[in-house]
């Protein structure tokens, strides 16, 4: 019989569950990818504060906001195009796009969203740079993060987390200004007016900021971010990665010991200072991780190093496992060209490119105007005094536009049927009305179909919309008129 | 029992004891599991404390903040007519001819009468108020008390021969064969004069017949031509609309023994607004006929009927 194994059941050399946290103090940086990272920051912020503030005539009818996610009001206004909760597979389609634009990106060029884009990112990166900015750099912030804890470096400490809160603030306010019109919310927010939803959304959002980006950073990129995971799959081996060219590097040594007998080190002079410079804190030399949220800062750090002590650049570069393999066999790299175009990537842009005409395709083609009937179910028909039967249908007129139309609606067929509305006497009925629909609005009519008895026949019939300006437009809707047998 | 010993395999100290060589070993819950079973005993006690919890006898504890569900039933349905209030009391104000004026507060009165009727109305009336034999559809454009939003609302607030009501709609058709008024023959020939008048026959020697004996027993209530009379309640008999059936069995079933429908007064039990919301609802159902005030002409286009 097989004893148990001690080894597998004895906890006590087991690396506990819950890891302390190393706090990182990454050392500021500058090269290509920084001077990227920076751009790439100043657009995203850029873009976030300041989109509900670009203003868009839409005339007298509709808000002027460029961008609306108007809830109340059930509508999704971007420039020029407006969206209603029945065209919502719009705004299904852009973040099935944005999702496939994503498996793109990555299988190119990896975790580019990580290391550049995502919000986590962006504004961790923000909170580092205040970092810098108040307490100075890595070494700084380490001496002072060791220092015993007095009056000066709380003081320190609680203007730093103001800074971070305004930061927050400044984060988590500008959400709300994407739901209703940023200059009146604006006002309504500091005069105690805005509706209590505005204010939650402003403290839960402040408060996520100033923890996730402020004290948590890069432990969401690595412990509670989905992304991570789900990117991994769509990587393979020719997707461009941070890597650090061990076979070039290894093993490490100093200048002097270099010096002293050349042949014995690698490239690596073990100089630290990609894991200075790395906002997660890992040491991309043991290879590619979970931790790398591929931003490339450890290149310029290396590249800096490699200029300063007169060797090659790109020890640490983006390369794919297919050239990490070619390399060793002292192949070529392959073209970069042919590194980003290939099947997979072309297949994922045939589908996002696919996806993006037929949007565009269908928002060329969708009407702006619609009816829609309901029939009367119960009672089904009614029998008037004169013989003549009469059902009752409820009538919607769609007007998507941002401003009032003249529409008519007329019967075909049910050559004996005249109609009225209740808010019209039954005398006055005919076989053509017209309405002025309100600028954006569903007019609902109750509409009584008459057909002269005794003796009415019953059968299909429609309904015909037809637009009366210019623009015109129709749509029509077939339903039923039920007579008593 | 063994004593309490450490298991040599894992290094763990066993609870003492064994069955047929198998020990237990003594690995205690873990702590977070331990602190939530406590704070859950706690918040147990502070829910027991709190609110109503133990059955006793008559009833059971209170509970500290004095909560019931009834309480808080009541205090939604405050907070719920508080909300409403407004609506309701513009609704008291505006007399119902005004109504049709004022457009959100018509909407208001006809979605109200709408729920109003479901609880009330729907058992004689039908869901879709289309009535069913004897109980007249309000769809339709035959009123027997007429049509008007006023006197939808004068009928459901007093009712249809409700003794208990002075103001109630009153009349009774004689059985005109029960009580001997007529001989079978006769309603034979009366019932051919009124299917002819409806249309329903083409004219011939017994409607003839039928025509005399309607002139002396029924024009008097029904009128000369057979329109009925709203004041009266009698019936247009010359329409297609038939509280108790058309045909032959049973016009002749009701000249012999007559109906007497009932409608409760509403106004004893349903508050002034809700029967105004009511005669709204009840007249926006199609069937509904313009005040005189509003619009003469089509007044006029409301014949004399047999519905309610
Ligand atoms: S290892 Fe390099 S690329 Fe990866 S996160 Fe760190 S600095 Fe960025
Ligand atoms: S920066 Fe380059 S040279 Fe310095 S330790 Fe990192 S890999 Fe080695």
């Amino acid at each position: 019989m097989n004893r148990p194994d001690p080894v597998a059941v004895d906890h006590s050399n087991e690396i506990g569950l819950y890891e302390k946290r190393k706090q990182v103090f990454p050392k500021q940086i500058d090269g290509t990818f920084r001077r990227l990272k920076w751009a790439i920051m100043a657009f995203c912020l850029l873009v976030y504060w300041g989109t509900p503030w670009i203003r868009w005539d839409r005339g007298p009818y509709a808000p002027d906001q460029a961008v609306l996610i108007d809830l109340a009001h059930r509508r999704f206004y971007m420039f020029n195009i407006e969206i209603w909760p029945q065209e919502f597979y719009f705004v299904a389609g852009l973040l099935i796009m944005a999702g496939i634009g994503l498996f793109l990106v990555t299988s190119a060029v990896g975790r580019a969203w990580c290391g550049y884009a995502c919000p986590q990112t962006v504004w961790t990166d923000l909170f580092q740079h205040v970092d810098r900015f108040l307490d100075g750099d890595r070494n700084a912030q380490l001496r002072l993060a060791k220092a015993p804890w007095g009056p000066a470096k709380v003081a320190r400490r609680v203007f730093k987390w103001s800074i971070y809160l305004l930061i927050a603030f400044l984060t988590g306010g500008a959400w709300i200004f994407y739901f209703a019109d940023a200059p009146t919310l604006q006002h309504e927010f500091w005069t105690g007016q805005a509706a209590p939803v505005a204010y939650a959304t402003v403290g839960v959002l402040t408060f996520t900021t100033f923890w996730l980006g402020g004290f948590m950073r890069e432990q969401v990129c690595v412990y509670m971010c989905p992304w991570p995971r789900i990117q991994t799959a769509m990587l393979d081996e020719k997707s461009l990665l941070v890597t650090y060219k061990y076979w070039r590097g290894e093993p490490r040594g100093s200048v002097k010991k270099a010096e002293k007998n050349p042949d014995a080190f690698g490239d690596c002079v073990d100089c630290n200072q990609c894991v200075a410079v790395c906002p997660t804190g890992i040491d991309i030399r043991e290879g590619t991780q979970v931790g790398c949220i591929t931003c490339a800062l450890c290149i310029d750090a290396c590249d800096r190093v490699m200029g300063q002590v007169g060797r090659p650049r790109g020890l640490i570069d983006y390369t794919t496992l297919d050239d990490t393999a070619r390399e060793l066999r002292g192949e070529p790299h392959t073209p970069i060209r042919k590194t980003l175009f290939r099947p997979r990537t072309l297949i994922y842009f045939g589908i996002w490119a696919a996806l993006g005409l037929g949007l565009l395709f269908m928002l060329g083609h969708r009407t702006r105007l619609d009816l829609s009937v309901a029939k009367d179910r119960n009672p089904e028909y009614v029998l008037l005094s004169s013989g003549s039967v009469r059902n009752g249908y409820t009538v919607k007129l769609r007007n998507m536009e941002d401003r009032p139309r003249k529409m008519e609606v007329t019967l075909d067929g049910l050559a004996a049927g005249s109609m009225y509305t209740d808010e019209m006497e039954a005398t006055d009925a005919s076989r053509k009305l017209t309405f002025e629909v309100p600028a954006d609005e569903t007019m609902r009519l109750r509409v009584y179909v008459t057909e002269k008895g005794p003796g009415a026949e019953g059968g299909d019939f429609s309904f015909n919309l037809r637009a009366m300006d210019k623009e015109g437009g129709t749509d029509t809707e077939r339903t039923t008129f039920t007579t008593p047998d | 029992m063994a004593d309490k010993r450490i298991d040599e395999a894992t290094g763990t100290e066993t609870m003492g004891h064994e069955w047929d060589g198998i020990e237990e070993l003594n690995t205690p819950l873990p702590k977070w599991w331990l602190y939530t079973f406590y704070a859950c005993i706690a918040f147990a006690i502070g829910y027991v404390v709190v609110y109503p919890a133990i059955p006793l006898i008559n009833g059971g504890t209170p509970g500290i903040w004095g909560w019931t569900s009834r309480g808080q039933f009541d205090k939604e349905m405050k907070a719920e007519q508080a909300e409403r209030a407004p609506i309701l009391a513009a609704l008291a104000k505006t007399p119902l001819d005004q109504l049709p004026n004022d457009p959100k507060l018509m909407r208001a009165a006809i979605e109200g009468g709408a729920a109003a009727f479901k609880v009330n109305c729907v058992q004689c009336h039908g869901a879709g108020a289309a009535g069913s034999k004897g109980y007249p559809n309000l769809n339709d454009d035959d009123w027997l008390w007429g049509g008007t939003i006023d006197q939808i609302d004068y009928t459901i607030t007093h009712g249809v021969r409700q003794a208990a009501d002075p103001e109630s709609h009153m009349s009774q058709m004689p059985s005109f064969g029960k009580d001997g008024i007529l001989t079978a023959s006769q309603i034979d020939q009366v019932v051919t004069y009124v299917q002819t008048i409806s249309g329903q026959q083409k004219p011939s020697a017994a409607s003839q017949a039928g025509a005399a004996i309607f002139e002396q027993n029924c024009a008097v209530c029904h009128g000369a031509d057979g329109k009925g009379n709203q004041t009266l309640g009698a019936p247009n008999l010359t329409d297609a609309i038939w509280l108790y059936g058309g045909d032959r069995k049973d016009l002749i079933n009701t000249v012999t023994n007559a109906h007497y429908g009932q409608m409760p007064n509403w106004g004893g039990r349903l508050d002034p607004v809700t029967i105004k919301m009511l005669a709204a609802y009840v007249h926006s159902r199609g069937g509904g006929v313009a005040s005189p005030a509003a619009a003469p002409a089509a007044a006029d286009a409301a014949p004399a009927g047999e519905a309610q």
